[in-house]
């Protein structure tokens, strides 16, 4: 029992607990949501923020912060219902293209030693610039095909379910378990370590923005095959959302701790904090007080079982 | 059979202005462990830099084996069989000690990176730190500062595909304890007898006279003097320039005193008491609850309690850590604790911020023509002299010292050990947390620590380092 | 010191740049229209400006306290004060200062919630000002419900009004912003801000009064944004529950372009008012040039990016 009540332990319990508290009473209060169709519905856009909350941990990984996560995921559902649609080829040309963007800004602020804050910052107004030029106004339409694929009805288990968990389970391997995503990691524990062990810092950075950039491209595609059409809008709430769920997951802003599979939990913590208010029929104005009262609850509990660095 | 590892001819390093190294000749046998001596700025930093790649050099010869080499980068140090230790630990607090072998060693990655990177480490620690009690799955910042030490030389001396032939040390035992920094100098014989060499950098001359078969010392940017094994210290001492050597154990005799109480606070085992004027040693190991104990004395002073009665103020060790403020000028490091009494109503007087700063710039010799200049510009001892400097001009009844002279230059040290006593005598409480049995001659009472407690209390009188050595070894049952 | 060196110091100075920016910028436009309205420009540019300095200050202090410390409760601060101002006035001009003080009162609030997160809680200032700005913003909204308050015409009229071209409330802000540079710079406080943003462990250790030192600074920054709610509602007639948007990232944007260190311990306050004039009349310019929303937002963003890289020195 001891072992059990290690801090270390009790934290990297906490977002499982806070999941379990805000899941439990949804299938109590509304039982048929404990049904294929029941969790199909709740989770499937709770996968783009869930991918948006892994493009967030990567940067967070390097001990930066992206506040362009949400109009760059808006971007790429804006060019999935847009340009995607007219051509598959540019389409992928487009989103390669800006995870290659993604790459050159980690490298940009590894190698001019930029602040992540104000570059992201920078890049938010940028991605929010061309989704207006690609889609001043709402509509476009996804293609087919990514519909069909997003909204896939797979057997047994719910797809969003599925996804949710593989995406745990390969970011946790890639990041927490190989010897190159370990080698990522001490690029934020220790850069001037990895540097003199004869590391390139620049790939590191580098890289790690080129998997949020992956990522992000992959939230904007599943978010665009759910919702069928786009605006430059529509994911804008998502930089903040990914930021609160990688810390309740147990990650910290500063030296490259984190928690591949706390975060994923984390993000659909908050994600179904919004359904479990819309169950008990609290007030919509509540709703996002509410993601801020769950935030604060975790953190305090994190903050009395042991010490908290971050 | 030895051959040269690395040679150095006529190498030249200009850092702007500075020239750091001026027409450097240095060359490592195999087989060998060097000792490298110098102050504070004689170059042994910038050569470890050159030698481990990260740094370029401006111009002279450098050849590794028979090969000459041009331009030499931390990767080709690293296939060269060169490894270093430096002061500044290399390891990654996020990751374990296993995970941090594989940081060093780009070959080892692939299926079961994780089981050959934790044997390695371990046997690695097994043969150099018997009983050391680190697992390889241990997170790094859940380690002390000794084991993080012992990790980081451990790790350096691991071979995966490339063997290993040159580990500089620089100040290795800073952070080791007497038990362990006897197992690393044992360990370094057994290298050479194995024909790696060792260079050691270090400022305890009595490790330079036991393990260097060769003791090079550095002077401005070149090499002034090498001895071979059996130099005596002063020897050593004198070629490094300073005419000051060991003045230790010329104390002025301690009267003993009875001021007024002004730290009283119950440590285990034992009741910690300091005096107005007293200088109160806290010895032992490294990493026994004397820095604990200061941060205790801190608080309750902060507080107002009975425990610790007056003012108080805190000389870092680790300036880095909890020291330097390095945004700012010499002048804003040195005053920032006396900026209440400098100000009015909240607003700083800029006049009488100046002439604290040149006061004590005087009163301690700081090596600057002006103290608007950002601190960073001072070498690391003249740093250490402002903290001093600040800790002062705050006008503190008692003054709580982290080990602030580990690693810091001779002379340096001759002038603080001065000033901690003339202002003793002008009142001053001194707590003072030395990993130096040299430094403890000059306290008036001496309480040795292990594991938290306190195991040992001598006056003036009755100490002895013998007698502080065994006290820091006793066992306590916990 | 010599005039030589007083020149080059105060050259190195990085404010200067929003300045020379702001200038160019201007210059653009006025080249752009033909030298028409230049005044005109000026004068908008300040009107506008004010509200986003007012705010920029507060989160230039809050960020100079630390590494990452960014307080997001900003705009929605700015929107909760509006609210309950406006409010609480109902348009009587003899609740005038009642208003203002009621704003104040929402800031110390929010203020000492925030510091209340971050220090009981250990919560990053960064998590603890976004969760407080959910909180803040439902609050807002249900306050918000019924009828839109207007505000006092003399208070629109002070908000609105003139001296001899500069805005009443440009000449007031200009005024705190000196303030607070001395403050920054000369007194205790300021100092013990610098060194909690460089090492606030040194800090303590060195005798600062580090968690005062923090609870003033949240405490500022949340009435100077409650103060913005305040005067941009009454400048625009009324609070609505999106003022505060615009404000969360160019509250940001203004502080780092004005060269603030974004890693802590080095404020800039001159460049506040640079950076927010160089905002504005940028966005001016590209109007004026028939700059569409889209490619508008794209050209601030490299912009901004563009100002970083240049302030920047490449690691060594």
């Amino acid at each position: 029992m001891n072992a059990l009540l290690q801090p270390a332990r009790l934290r990297a319990a906490l977002p499982v607990l806070s999941l379990l508290i805000v899941v439990l009473p949804m299938f109590y209060l509304q039982p048929q949501t404990f049904s294929y169709f029941g969790i199909n519905t709740l989770i499937s856009l709770a996968v783009t923020i869930v991918l948006a909350t892994m493009a967030q941990m990567c940067v967070i990984t390097v001990n930066d912060l992206d506040l362009s996560i949400g109009s760059f995921v808006s971007f790429v559902a804006c060019v999935g219902a847009s340009v995607l649609q007219q051509s598959t080829v540019l389409g992928i040309a487009v989103l390669v293209g800006c995870v290659l963007v993604y790459c050159v800004i980690g490298m940009l602020i590894e190698w001019r030693n930029l602040p992540s804050i104000v570059v992201t910052l920078g890049m938010s107004f940028v991605w929010l610039g061309l989704a207006l030029l690609l889609m001043p106004t709402p509509g476009g339409s996804t293609p087919e095909w990514l519909q069909q694929l997003v909204q896939w009805h797979m057997p047994v288990i719910p797809l969003p379910l599925v996804a949710a968990v593989v995406i745990a389970v390969a970011t946790h391997f890639f990041l927490m378990r190989s010897a190159w995503g370990t080698l990522l990691r001490g690029a934020g524990g220790n850069g001037r370590a990895l540097a003199r062990a004869g590391w390139s810092l620049l790939w590191a950075r580098g890289l790690m923005y080129a998997l949020a950039g992956v990522f992000g491209v992959l939230s904007g595609l599943t978010l665009v095959g759910f919702t069928t059409s786009a605006d430059a809008n529509i994911a804008l709430r998502y930089t903040m959302i990914s930021i609160a769920a990688v810390i309740l997951g147990g990650g910290e802003f500063v030296g490259g701790r984190i928690s591949p599979c706390g975060a994923v939990i984390g993000a659909l913590t908050l994600t179904l904090a919004a359904s479990l208010l819309s169950f008990l029929e609290i007030s919509p104005t509540w709703q996002i007080g509410a993601q801020g009262v769950i935030l604060i609850i975790v953190l305090s509990l994190r903050a009395v079982i042991g010490r908290t660095r971050a | 059979m030895s051959s040269t590892i690395v040679s150095l001819t006529d190498i030249h390093k200009h850092f702007g202005s500075n020239h750091v190294l001026d027409g450097l000749n240095f060359a490592v046998e195999s087989g060998e462990c060097v000792g490298l001596l110098g102050h504070n700025g004689a170059g042994k930093s910038t050569l470890m830099n050159i030698l481990a790649g990260t740094l370029a050099i401006d111009s002279g010869e450098m050849r590794i084996g028979d090969r000459k080499v041009a331009a030499h980068s931390v990767n080709d140090a690293h296939l060269s069989g060169i490894r270093c230790v430096f002061q500044e630990l290399s390891l990654c607090p996020n990751l374990t000690v296993a995970e941090n072998v594989r940081v060093l060693h780009h070959g080892l990655s692939g299926w079961g990176w994780r089981k050959r990177a934790a044997r390695l480490i371990t046997e690695k620690l097994d043969e150099i730190f018997p009983d050391h009690g680190i697992r390889s799955d241990a997170v790094t910042s859940d380690l002390t500062l000794t084991q993080l030490q012992m990790v980081e030389i451990a790790r350096a001396f691991t071979e995966v595909d490339v063997p290993v032939k040159l580990v500089l040390l620089d100040e290795p035992t800073s952070s080791l304890d007497s038990t362990t920094a006897d197992q690393l100098l044992n360990y370094v014989q057994t290298a050479t007898a194995r024909q790696q060499a060792v260079i050691l950098i270090s400022h305890m001359l009595g490790e330079i006279v036991r393990a260097a078969d060769r003791s090079v010392v550095m002077r401005d940017g070149r090499v002034v003097a090498t001895f071979n094994r059996g130099a005596t210290k002063n020897e050593l001492v004198a070629a490094m320039g300073n005419v000051a050597a060991e003045t230790h154990g010329s104390a002025p005799a301690r009267t003993s005193n009875t001021g007024e109480l002004r730290v009283d606070l119950a440590v285990k085992g034992e009741r910690v008491t300091a005096r107005k004027g007293e200088i109160i040693g806290l010895a032992g190991l490294a990493g026994h609850g004397q820095t604990e104990v200061l941060l205790e004395v801190f608080e309750q002073a902060r507080r107002g309690s009975s425990i610790a009665n007056g003012t108080v103020a805190f000389v870092a060790g680790d300036r880095v850590r909890d020291g330097v403020f390095p945004s700012w000028s010499i002048g804003a490091n040195l005053s920032i604790s006396a900026t209440p009494r400098l100000s009015r109503a909240g607003f700083i007087s800029l006049e009488s911020e100046a002439a604290l700063g040149q006061a004590w710039r005087e009163r301690v010799r700081i090596k600057t023509m002006d103290m608007n200049q950002p601190i960073l510009s001072l070498s690391g001892g003249n740093q250490q002299k402002v903290l001093f400097a600040r800790a002062l001009a705050a006008d503190a009844d008692i003054v709580l010292m982290d080990d602030p002279l580990r690693g810091v230059d001779i002379g340096t040290k001759l002038e603080v050990y001065r000033l901690i006593q003339s202002e003793a005598e002008q009142g001053r409480t001194f707590l003072w947390y030395s990993t130096e049995l040299d430094e403890l001659v000059y306290c008036d009472r001496v309480y040795v620590f292990r594991s938290g407690h306190v195991t040992g209390c001598f006056s003036a009188d009755e100490f002895s380092e013998d007698k502080v050595i065994k006290a820091s070894f006793e066992e306590v049952a916990l | 010191m010599s005039p030589f060196l007083a020149v080059r110091t105060t050259l190195s100075k990085p404010w200067l740049w929003s300045y020379a920016g702001a200038l160019m910028v201007w210059l653009i436009t006025i080249g752009g229209v033909r030298g028409q309205g230049a005044g005109g420009i000026v004068a908008a540019a300040l009107a506008f400006s004010v509200f986003l300095v007012l705010v920029g200050l507060g989160q230039m202090l809050v960020i100079t306290s630390g590494p990452g410390n960014i307080d997001l409760s900003v705009p929605s601060t700015i929107t909760l004060a509006g609210v309950v101002s406006m409010q609480l006035m109902g348009g009587a001009s003899q609740m005038i200062v009642a208003g203002a003080l009621a704003a104040v009162a929402v800031g110390i609030v929010v203020g000492t919630f925030n510091y209340g997160l971050i220090r009981l809680l250990r919560i990053p200032p960064i998590i603890a000002t976004m969760s407080s700005s959910f909180l803040i913003q439902s609050m807002a909204i249900s306050y918000n419900e019924g009828a839109r308050a207007a505000p006092p015409s003399t208070l629109v009229a002070f908000a609105n009004g003139r001296l001899m071209g500069v805005p009443y409330t440009a000449i007031g802000v200009v005024a705190l912003a000196v303030a607070l540079g001395y403050v920054t710079t000369r007194t205790v406080y300021g100092r013990s801000l610098s060194a909690i943003g460089q090492n606030a462990g040194a800090a303590r250790l060195a005798g600062v009064r580090v968690e005062r030192t923090r609870y003033f600074t949240y405490a500022v920054c949340a009435v100077l944004a409650a103060l913005t709610g305040y005067l941009l509602a009454a400048f625009s007639g009324g609070a609505t529950l999106d003022m505060g948007d615009d404000y969360m990232l160019s509250s940001i944007a203004v502080t780092v372009i004005g060269g603030t260190a974004v890693a802590g311990g080095r404020a800039s306050v001159p460049g506040i008012w640079g950076a927010a004039l160089f905002l504005f009349l940028m966005v001016a310019m590209l109007n004026a040039l028939g700059v569409g929303a889209g490619l508008r937002l794209v050209i601030t963003g490299v912009l901004i990016i563009g100002i970083i890289i240049f302030a920047s020195k490449p690691k060594n």
